[in-house]
């Protein structure tokens, strides 16, 4: 079993007006420092899959599928064990297409 | 024999019955709702996705419709040159099923607009606007949240090669203005049509323009040019 966080934003080049929104607010709210903000989403997924390999490729389709619109938006995942520690890490914004964490203690 | 058109409902569809009337009582055509679970649309010459919050616009407008199961049926009959109609949460759900490219974004003004709109008709060359003239006004009503197209440049300068874009946000007198553009369309796009012609996606509501008594008969042309299209 693992855990998965994908997390959804709108390109650079897209409007992101729920932004501008809260950023027209901060600046009211004299929060004269904090500039250019940007929405997003956070997917959070149980993965019933027994190796990582299978966890990564699943929850990498199911992103291209469904989770974001390649047209608008990119995704950033990260898959997690059931302790909480994070195992791996890919996106369809950069490369290396996925990057497995280094443990600390190994 | 009248054309059967088939109205798609799917659950949190609005419009449908509008379009229902249009076609129906208005152009007489033969209407029947097509309940989006069915798998079988046989018979029918004219698929018309209508208006609505499908799914409750969740994760994206039209991103959980595109899967439903008539989908695949709808793809096929485009794919074979049938004629399909999306408005508003049609044309979200057919942009997301990647059948008309491009990608339907929040207002840019962050809020959900319902008002009338002019619209230029900027194509007479396809099934939808053959009755209309070129650069004739349309008064039709718009009531979308996500109504903002966006393609990047390549698309564009596809679209407009190949004549694509069918509709843009004019003022009264046909003009392309700024002012005119009510959510911040990229070049003021209101409606766009696939490469081959026999699939429409418009934001505005020509149904619910189809008859003076809703306050504007503007739209009815759209819809009189696929029935005589069918001929």
């Amino acid at each position: 079993m693992f855990k998965a966080r994908v997390e959804v934003t709108l390109k650079e080049k897209i409007l992101d007006p729920q932004g501008k929104a809260i950023e027209s607010s901060l600046r009211n709210l004299s929060f004269s420092t904090l500039n250019h903000v940007r929405t997003g989403k956070n997917i959070d997924i149980s993965v019933a899959e027994d190796s990582l390999d299978k966890a990564i490729s699943t929850v990498r389709l199911a992103c291209e599928k469904l989770l974001a619109n390649p047209v608008t938006e990119e995704y950033e995942c990260e898959i997690f064990n059931d302790g909480g520690d994070s195992l791996a890490r890919f996106s369809n914004r950069r490369t290396p297409a996925v990057t497995i964490t280094e443990r600390a203690n190994n | 024999m009248a054309h059967k058109v088939g109205v798609v409902v799917f659950p949190g569809s609005n419009c449908d019955r509008d379009a229902y009337n249009a076609f129906g009582s208005v152009l007489r055509g033969d209407v029947r709702f097509l309940w989006h679970k069915e798998t079988s649309i046989d018979g029918v010459d004219v698929i018309v996705l209508p208006g609505g919050f499908s799914y409750g616009d969740y994760l994206r407008s039209g991103a959980i419709a595109r899967f439903s199961p008539i989908m695949t049926e709808v793809t096929k009959f485009a794919s074979r040159g049938g004629i399909v109609l999306g408005i508003c949460n049609g044309f979200q759900i057919l942009v997301e099923t990647g059948i008309l490219p491009g990608a339907l974004v929040k207002n840019e003004s962050l809020k959900f607009i319902c008002r009338q709109v002019h619209i230029r008709t900027e194509t007479t060359a396809t099934p939808f606007t053959s009755s209309l003239k070129l650069g004739q006004v349309l008064k039709v009503p718009i009531a979308h949240g996500d109504g903002n197209y966006y393609a990047d440049d390549e698309t564009l300068k596809r679209l407009q090669d190949n004549d694509q874009i069918v509709f843009r946000y004019s003022s009264t007198d046909g003009k392309i203005t700024r002012d005119a553009n009510p959510n911040g369309s990229v070049l003021n796009i209101a409606g766009i049509v696939n490469e081959r012609k026999n699939v429409l996606g418009m934001m505005p509501h020509p149904e619910r323009a189809s008859e003076e008594i809703l306050g504007s008969d503007g739209g009815v042309g759209v819809l009189k040019s696929i029935m005589e299209n069918l001929n």
